[in-house]
């Protein structure tokens, strides 16, 4: 076994770590403090390659695998956690399109989806339905060459900002729980749609978050990702991914934190000494560091699970964010009490990072559905024995 | 016009300096390493002048043990055409690497030579005048500015109290300073493919040159601790002060 990192990783983690620093990091306070969207930067981060990431070559994208996707967005997110993240659901979705997208879809939207003049949100949540997706309301009916879709779909990412929208949507009964749900490509200006107010959120300002209206809208049946019925499945798929990115962004933010809580205690003097010389700060952050550390290995594991296409990946992909992202937000929470009262106020970053770990524990399925994904696994025969291997 | 940039590994400017615990030299152990900053401005002006046409190939070049091909791959990932790593595990000195430098010259001959006017790590600023005198090229340091007319090269210079322009023939050699441009950061795809641009290794016996050190080093230690400052209660005790402590006056 051998853990180390490529050449080719340490190049693309020292690039992600240029991005990061020449574009996002300046930024990140003042993006979320005007609840700012920067999409000139986002556009930037096309021409450089981050929004492709994982789409395979022959449909322009880089190829890469997810582990190394993990490296990257865990330095981007270094740099600003809410557009990084952002830029996760963009590679998300973007992926999906590519998978299982007609090539005619391919041809209108990959080039721009890949260089960042246009802009995907994924579209499954509704108010009605969160945590329990595969009840989903949202209607898709055929009408001769074109589905029309009615419905709304709630705490979409980017929504209003973006270009193309990948919504899952009834094409069955009512009744037809997951099997009955499809997957589409719906450009984002389609006539019928309308969205919500920017929601006002406790993180991830620098991205808004819409409820979107569908009300009539056309789309050609070659717009449909994938098989009538396939889309659940399709959405999971793209999950599974979405899950090790965000876990990704967690591990950024816990790095970041460590950096900035080491150089904090070696600094700060209190009763005659730097607070580096306490032993209960030092336990403090040792205890950061080997949760970092030991989150880090699951979701590179996780993202490696991936790779190989392995049957069971959909729950250690689970498991990894369930860890990760209760990691991420304790070990920033953590990092803000050892700043004390400089951690609380807005001129240091440690009140940002809390704010926008939080959701990483609702969002890409709240990690209550990641304990019922794993639990689920577990009674399967012969999966915790397998857990060895 | 053949452009040859050589380029520095070096611990990253963003990276607290430790001295070793016996103070006989900088620790490198676990220390992230990247391109000296003044080597990618070099590399970010040889990129430019191919994009506009007046560069036909950039070759960059690189002195150092294994690893340096990481800095030579960000070069490529820049935009240079092929690299040249010459490498060897001494620590090498600033007259050894120009020594080495004038190897590589007399084989490529290019039109021009940009390095970086001295790297972080030791700070020298020796390499690209001793390559002047070793090669007998003309000479433009601290460039804040570069054109190429014709056969000759305008160079912008920082000088102490203000800019100088000076008149190069070419082939020339120019280093950078700080404000010549805003380098570039490498784009992924262009990442992936540097690693198929080629990469040609080196020895310094190639070159017929002993890295061996003509330099002892003795000890490193971290400057001294700044002490805070202290407040004076009255004119004459600022005064007293000035005279017998600090004995300036």
């Amino acid at each position: 076994m051998n853990f180390s990192l490529t050449d080719d990783h340490r190049a693309l983690q020292q690039a992600a770590a240029d991005f990061a620093y020449a574009e996002l990091q300046a930024h990140a306070a003042r993006w979320d403090a005007e609840s700012h969207f920067p999409i000139d930067v986002i556009q930037r981060a096309g021409e450089a390659g981050f929004l492709g990431i994982y789409i395979p070559e022959e449909f322009g994208g880089l190829g890469l695998s997810r582990l190394s996707a993990s490296l990257i967005f865990e330095q981007l997110a270094q740099g600003c956690i809410s557009t990084t993240a952002y830029l996760t659901i963009h590679n998300m979705a973007s992926w999906m399109i590519a998978q299982w997208g007609e090539p005619a879809v391919h041809e209108a939207w990959l080039p721009k989806l890949i260089e960042g003049r246009a802009l995907a949100s994924y579209c499954l949540t509704e108010p009605g339905a969160g945590s329990d997706a595969a009840n989903l309301r949202t209607r898709a009916v055929k009408d001769g060459d074109a589905y029309v879709i009615n419905g709304s779909k709630m705490f979409i990412s980017g929504a209003g900002a973006t270009d193309v929208l990948v919504v899952m949507a009834r094409t069955g009964d009512v009744d037809s729980g997951a099997k009955g749900i499809s997957a589409f490509l719906v450009p984002a200006d389609s006539a019928g749609i309308t969205y919500g107010k920017n929601e006002e959120k406790m993180g991830w300002k620098s991205q808004p978050t819409r409820l979107v209206n569908f009300d009539d809208v056309r789309v050609p049946v070659e717009h449909r990702l994938g098989d009538e019925g396939d889309g659940f499945k399709l959405a999971m798929r793209g999950l599974d991914g979405g899950r090790v990115n965000i876990a990704s962004c967690s591990l950024g933010a816990a790095q970041l934190a460590l950096t900035l809580s080491r150089d904090y205690l070696q600094t700060r003097k209190q009763f005659g000494h730097e607070l580096a010389t306490f032993q209960a700060l030092q336990f403090k952050l040792a205890d950061m560091a080997t949760e970092l550390a030991s989150a880090r290995l699951m979701v590179r594991h996780a993202a490696w699970r991936l790779d190989q296409g392995d049957p069971e990946a959909t729950a250690h992909c689970a498991m990894a964010k369930r860890l990760a992202t209760d990691m991420g937000f304790q070990v920033c929470n953590e990092a803000l009490q050892l700043h004390g009262g400089y951690g609380y106020i807005k001129e240091y970053p440690l009140e940002r990072l809390v704010r926008d770990t939080r959701v990483h524990q609702i969002l890409e399925g709240t990690n209550e559905i990641m304990r019922v994904i794993v639990a689920r696994r577990l009674f399967a025969e012969g999966m915790i024995e397998a857990m060895q291997a | 016009m053949k452009v040859l940039v050589a380029v520095k590994r070096v611990i990253d400017y963003n990276v607290k300096i430790r001295v070793k615990a016996d103070h006989s030299d900088v620790d490198l152990t676990n220390v992230k390493m990247a391109m000296n900053p003044f080597c990618e401005i070099a590399v970010e002006e040889a990129v430019r002048l191919k994009e506009k046409g007046v560069a036909t190939e950039v070759v960059a070049v690189t002195v150092g043990p294994k690893a340096a091909q990481e800095q030579l791959r960000t070069a490529l990932a820049l935009g240079a055409d092929r690299a040249i790593h010459v490498e060897t595990d001494d620590k090498v000195e600033s007259l050894a690497v120009a020594k080495l430098l004038k190897g590589v010259v007399d084989e490529e001959q290019p039109g021009l030579v940009i390095l970086g006017k001295q790297a972080i790590d030791t700070d020298n600023n020796q390499t690209g005048q001793m390559l002047a005198a070793l090669s007998g090229m003309p000479q433009g340091t601290f460039a804040s500015e570069v054109k190429v007319e014709g056969d000759s090269l305008q160079v912008t210079r920082e000088i102490d109290g203000g800019l100088q322009t000076v008149s190069l023939s070419l082939p020339a050699i120019v280093t950078t300073d700080l404000r010549l441009n805003e380098p570039r950061y490498a784009k992924l795809p262009d990442i992936m493919k540097a690693k198929k641009k080629p990469l040609e290794t080196k020895t310094p016996a190639d070159y017929g040159v002993d890295t061996g050190s003509r330099v002892t080093l003795l000890k490193v230690e971290s400057p001294a601790e700044r002490k805070g400052g202290i407040k004076v209660g009255s004119v004459d005790e600022l005064v007293d002060k000035l005279k017998n402590e600090a004995k300036v006056l």
